[in-house]
Parts: structure tokens; sequence; C-alpha cells
């Protein structure tokens, strides 16, 4: 249930921005550090590259799914990460550049 | 009485001989049985009249008799951390063999010694020995034992032992004895004995031999008594050297062989999954020309390197987890899988085979030649509908002739029509790949992926090889990204999976390389390395040239997430999940490290930019001849 209200309440407020990729409500600079100590980035990698687990930046999606995740991803329940926090995080992941094309680093196309 | 000494000139003449018995083995056909290739075969030693009493001096050791036994097999190396158990041997190799043929290199650990042996086999597709005190330094060992026990590879121990009770001189002998040394590794050996006489010795040196190197092949132990070795060699004793006699490695029935190219060909979407299959370089040409034939899918499980990573026909890149794929992806939708000495055909299958009941499954595997039954490498027990018990390698010939004999016109129409559909796959994960590659391109610490494709860059015009698991640990990168053509240039990872041999591995198949000049990549997890770091000074002392890129994640990342997935079920939160797991406060400066052991290095390295330069000069210090190291700060995978 708070997995739906949390998600509704994402669309919501991006719907309120009118926005796609623009800056979800959650701060970023805390979203960060939140990203890092929650240890999202041990399996997603620090800018969200994707590593065990698979890319999440850059996204807009919600992060609903950290609540009753299906695969192999751990769950975080409100009680060890509460939903603003995951606001904050989704911020950060929205707050990141895609990468240069890949056609441009030359040695990827070796 | 004056020491004895081997007569100087019949030294010199011993070591022209040996050099004879090196070029002779240049120049002998493949298939010649080491002993063949040996121009010392015949021993040397022989049984003489002991000295005058008094003084206790030995003319002739039976452990140069045993170094006869040794030479005879064609085995050049004896690695080795130094074991009075042992130290006849050991005196016998440097005095007797002029430490040539075998030549003594110098380990500081018996996992090292053993998983060195066992990345130098995997390459060169011939064994080195090893020499352990039959009791603590086998306890060393036993898990690079076990590694190379379920990787199948041959290596050849020595197990230094005092048998004879009344002979052992005091305490420290007494706890370094046992009445059965090789008990320890039986459940993770092919074959091992303890010989009481030296013929016995020649015997069941000879037997081990060939019982390592006969598919599955796997690790072998010989217990060597100190008497035997240390005392004389009895008058009157027959010192004769059996003869090798190899085995043929197991070919599948005909019939079977048959039913199986039928299906083959009949079939609509094959794929051939391939662990273990190419022992030799032979193995991958014979897999490209059977996959070519049939225009279908390979799915390489990178075990050793049984496919050239870039061939259209390969679709590993399309298997979930970077190159090594685990399972057969659903999407691939296939109708019959064959494993080719598969190593987990079980967990291969399980999605395909839960999509599609009607999935047929062929496995042509040595493992069912020949089990153990306390550890349980075998994996789950598979339903297969045509299971040949044989060496795939061995078998490809004729299930090539098999195959050719069905295929209709028709059918070739249909095959070319599949191969172009999996050309373009192949094609499209590959780009995939370096999509996915790009992102996190300039994050600090540095990407897996951006380590890979700046090595990448600059090894591909070299003749190079990865001595290192192209691992999960690194997403499968080199794997994914890097054009792997021949089959010395991967040897997959642990047997085991148990974390430390990939430091060893990696030097001793850098050993393999350097007769070869070949320039060794090491792409080298922080936590393998700490388990036995000694051999970054083995690798300066022999002077192995290689180029070791530290994949530092200050952690035991595997570990890390583990215990975060079990905290956050339990709704306890993270905060303490790096107490056990990560390493930390101080990190540890590999580079110094390194340096500290004689091997050139720099690092850390946290900026990507830096890493082109790091690369270079790595490289140039590798081509004159020495091992490099460069520690890289790097993200968790
Ligand atoms: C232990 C590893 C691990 C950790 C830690 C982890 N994840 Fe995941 N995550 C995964 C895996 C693996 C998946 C793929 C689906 C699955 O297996 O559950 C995934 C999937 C996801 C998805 C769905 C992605 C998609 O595109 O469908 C989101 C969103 C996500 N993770 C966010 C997070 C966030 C935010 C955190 C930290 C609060 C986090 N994850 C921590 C492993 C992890």
């Amino acid at each position: 249930m708070k997995n739906m209200i949390l998600a509704a309440s994402i669309a919501l407020l991006l719907l309120a921005k009118g926005a796609h990729a623009q800056q979800p409500p959650g701060d970023v600079a805390k979203g960060k550090a939140l990203y890092m100590k929650n240890g999202c980035y041990e399996c997603h990698g620090t800018v969200g590259q994707g590593g065990t687990g698979p890319r999440l930046a850059p996204r807009t999606a919600s992060l609903a799914y950290v609540r009753k995740p299906a695969g192999q991803m751990p769950p975080y329940t409100p009680k060890v990460m509460p939903d603003a926090e995951l606001l904050d995080v989704q911020a950060y992941l929205m707050s990141i550049p895609a990468p240069p094309a890949v056609k441009s680093l030359g040695i990827l196309n070796q | 009485m004056p020491k004895s000494k081997r007569n100087p000139v019949g030294r010199r003449g011993f070591l022209r001989g040996a050099v004879a018995g090196a070029a002779a083995f240049a120049a002998q056909a493949p298939n010649a049985t080491p002993q063949q290739q040996n121009a010392n075969a015949p021993a040397r030693a022989e049984a003489t009249a002991p000295a005058e009493s008094g003084v206790r001096i030995v003319e002739r050791a039976g452990s140069d008799f045993m170094v006869d036994v040794i030479q005879s097999l064609g085995i050049e190396y004896v690695f080795a951390m130094p074991g009075s158990s042992f130290a006849g041997l050991h005196e016998s190799i440097l005095n007797y063999a002029g430490n040539k043929n075998p030549e003594y290199i110098t380990c500081m650990h018996e996992e090292s010694s053993v998983a060195m042996a066992n990345g130098y086999a995997k390459v060169e597709g011939k064994p080195v020995a090893i020499a352990v005190h039959g009791t603590v330094g086998l306890q060393h060992a036993s898990m690079a034992v076990y590694d190379a026990f379920a990787d199948h590879s041959p290596v050849y121990m020595i197990l230094g032992n005092s048998q004879d009770a009344t002979k052992r001189g005091g305490e420290v002998i007494w706890v370094h004895s046992a009445q059965d040394p090789a008990a320890l590794v039986r459940d993770i050996t092919k074959w091992d004995d303890q010989p009481v006489s030296l013929p016995h010795f020649a015997e069941s040196a000879v037997r081990a031999y060939k019982i390592k190197m006969t598919p599955p092949m796997g690790p072998v132990a010989i217990t060597i008594d100190t008497e035997l070795q240390e005392e004389q060699i009895p008058i009157g004793t027959n010192l004769r050297i059996p003869k090798l006699s190899p085995s043929t490695p197991p070919a599948g029935d005909g019939a079977a062989i048959a039913d199986a190219a039928k299906m083959l060909v009949a079939a609509e979407n094959p794929v051939l999954l391939a662990g273990r299959m190419a022992r030799t370089p032979e193995g991958m040409k014979n897999l490209v020309e059977l996959a070519e034939l049939l225009q279908c899918a390979v799915l390489d499980q990178h075990r050793r390197l049984n496919f050239p990573s870039r061939h259209p026909l390969n679709q590993s890149n399309r298997a979930g987890q970077g190159g090594k794929p685990l399972m057969v992806p659903v999407v691939m939708a296939p109708d019959l899988v064959v494993g080719l000495e598969s190593n987990d055909l079980y967990t291969a299958i399980r999605l395909v085979r839960a999509r599609n009941p009607q999935l047929k499954v062929i496995s042509i595997s040595a493992g069912d030649l020949f089990q153990r039954s306390n550890y349980q490498n075998f994996q789950r027990y598979t339903e297969e509908d045509i299971s040949i018990a044989a060496d795939a390698e061995a078998t490809l010939p004729y299930l090539i002739e098999a195959c050719k004999k069905l295929i209709t016109d028709d059918r070739k129409r249909t095959f070319q029509a599949r191969g172009a559909k999996l050309a373009e796959a192949h094609n499209q994960a590959l780009e995939k790949a370096r999509l996915d590659a790009s992102y996190g391109w300039d994050a600090s610490p540095i990407s897996t992926a951006r380590l890979s494709a700046e090595l990448w860059a600059q090894i591909r015009t070299e003749d190079w090889a990865l001595v290192t698991d192209s691992s999960p640990w690194i997403h499968d990168w080199p794997l994914q990204l890097w054009d792997f053509t021949k089959h010395y240039q991967y040897i997959g990872g642990a047997g085991a999976e148990g974390v430390g041999y990939a430091a060893p591995a990696a030097v001793g198949a850098a050993f393999a390389h350097k007769r070869h000049g070949r320039l060794p990549i090491a792409i080298q997890p922080d936590g393998d390395l700490m388990c036995a770091n000694g051999v970054l000074w083995t690798a300066a002392h022999h002077k192995i040239p290689m180029l070791t890129m530290m994949h530092n994640n200050r952690a035991y990342h595997q570990e890390v997430m583990g215990l975060q997935g079990l905290a956050n079920r339990r709704q306890r939160g993270i905060d303490h999940i790096e107490i056990g797991t990560k390493i930390y406060d101080p990190y540890i400066d590999y580079a110094k490290l390194a340096s500290s052991m004689g091997v050139r290095s720099e690092g850390p390295i946290t900026d990507p930019k830096d890493l082109a330069g790091a690369i270079r000069r790595g490289i140039q210090a590798v081509k004159g001849g020495e091992p490099y190291l460069v520690d890289v700060v790097t993200q968790p995978r």
C-alpha cells in the first residue's frame, strides 16, 4: 500500500511540475549522500551506471521497486529508508547527466 | 673423507644433454609422450657401493633417481616453498639436475605453488610439479588443490613425509609426519600413492602422470619418504623407469554421436553450450567448425576459451550478466541445448526448460567418467535426452562428420538464414555492451568498464593474454568488449571459486607465457591478492613479465552485498555491514606493497584520465621483461 502511495505521490509531483526529465521534488545533495549511505551504489554503481544491479541513471521512473523487489535485490522497507529519503535518492539519480555518445569515445569502438 | 661431488666434466656433459633434450622436445610431434620427447629419459642415478663408515656420506641419493623420473616425464619446473620433508629432492634438483629440467621456482605459500601450477597448466597444456610438506604444507595448499580438481586441471603434487616412526628425529619431524598425508586431499584428487621403494616410486610417479592427464584431468599426489630421498640407493636396486603410456582421451560412442547429430541437424534453434570443452586450441577450432557447419548459436561459459569472442555465432553477450552466461537466455528460445563439458548444465537450462518443457538436452562430458562424493562440485543432476560420457574435445570431430552426412541443401539454406539472424544479434549485443560501458565513463572510483576499455585500447595490437578471470567481479567486461581469438588468451577462473586463486594462478600463467614472449594482463581483485601476496615477490625474483591492474574496490564486495541483503530483509539497515567486509582504515597501498617486493608499480589511480599513461608505462616495463603493478581504485563492480 505504502508502495502505491509513494509511487502515486511521485507521479503526481512529476505531473504537477509538468515534467519528464525535470528535477523531482527531492534534494540532490542529500540524495547522493543517502544513495551512498544506504549502499545502493554497491550494486548499482556510484553514478547509477549499473553493476550487479541494473543501470539506474539517468532515469525518471519512481524508486518504488525498492519496497518489494522481485529478484535478487534486497528490500528496503520504510523502516530502514523512509519515503522522503527515496525521493531524495531519485532526485540524485535524475541529476546524473547522460554519458557521452559511444561513438565519441574512440577507444570503446575498437 | 671428502664430500662426494659429481665430476664437473660429467656435469657439463649433463647440461649439454639437457640442451639437446630441450631441442629435441621443440622438434617433436605434438603427440609424442614426454618421455619420447626427453633425451634424458633413462635413469642416470645408479646404485653404487656405500662410502666407508664413520662420517655419513651419500654417494647416490634416492632423490637423484626421483629427479630422473621427474625429468623423464618432461616436467620442467617444480614450484615450491621449501620444506625439510622434501629437502632431499630439493637438493637433488639443485645439485644433481643443475637446477634445470626441473628448475626450482621459489614460492612463498603452498597455496601459491598449487594455484601457480594450475594457471601454468591451463596455458601450456603441460604440467609442472609442486612440492609441499605432506602435513602443514598440504594443509596450506588444499584450497588451491580443490580449485584445480573442480577445474579439471592436472596438478602434479609431491608430498614430503617421514614414514618410519623410529627414524623421526624429534618433535618437529613428528608433528610434520602423517600416516597417510594424501588423505587430506583424497576427496579432491584423482589418485595418490605413498611408494615404499624407489622402483615403486618410479612406477607410481609414471602412473600418476598418466592418470592426471587423462580427461577429466585432475590433481594427483605422490608422497615421498624422507629416508627414501636422503639415503643411498641400495645396491642392486633395479632403477628402471617404466615407459609412460598416455591414454587417448575417451571419445563418444558412435551410435550415440549419430543420434546426437540427427537431433542437431533437425533442430530449429540449437545452442552449443561450452564450459571446459577446449582443453587445447584444437577444441576451439573444432567448435568453430561445428557451429559454422550448423550456423547455430554458441554460448561460451568461459571456463576455458572455447570460442572466439567476436565470432558472429557467439551469443554469449546476450546472456544476462556480462559475457559469461550462467543461463541460456529465454529470448534465444532453443529447442535443443548441447552441453559440452558444461560446468552447470542444470542451472544453464533451468529457465528455458521451464518455458519449453519439450526442450531437448544432450550432454557430452568426461565429468561423467569420474566423480568423488564428498565435495559437491558436480552440481545438480540434469535430465538429458542423450548423455555421452566422453571427452567433448575428442568427440567433436566425430560429431562434425556425423552432422556433415545428414545436412541436405534444404537444411543448408535454413542454416544460412539462421546464421544471418544470429550474426545480427551478436552485433547488437556488442553494441549494447559498448553502450552499457559508456555509463559511468568518467566516474571516480574508476568504472571497471573504463578500466577494461583503456586496457584493450593498448593491448589489442600486442600478443596479449588475460591471466585472471573476466569475472562478474568486473562485470565480465573483457569478455564483453575484447576480441579473444586464441585459446591461450583466456583460462577461466577458480574451479571451486576459492578466493586467493587469482593472484597465484595469474603468476603461474604469466610464467607459461614468458617463453612465448606474450603480454600477460591481470585484473587483480584486492581481497584475493591479500591471501598470499608473496607471489609478487616470486614474479619479481623469477622475472616474470606481467601487467597487473588492481581492481581495488577496497572490499570483499560479494560479501558486502550478501550481508546487505540479509540486514535489509531483517529491517535492520546496513549501517554496520562494512565490519568484516570492507578493507579500510587503513586502505592498503598496493603500489607500495608491490615495490616492497621488487615489483615496479604506481598508483593508487582514482582519475580515469590517468589510466592510459599508467598502462603505457606498464606495458613498457613488461616488454622489458619485468612485472609491473598499477593500483586502480575501482567501482564495486
Ligand atoms: C545487493 C544489491 C543491491 C542493492 C544494495 C540495491 N539494489 Fe537495486 N537492484 C538490485 C538488483 C539485482 C536489481 C534487479 C532486479 C532484482 O533482481 O531485484 C535491482 C533493481 C532495482 C530497481 C529496479 C530497476 C529497474 O529498472 O527495473 C531499482 C529502482 C533499484 N534497484 C533501486 C535501488 C536503490 C534506490 C537502492 C538503494 C536504496 C538499491 N536499489 C540497492 C540490486 C541491489
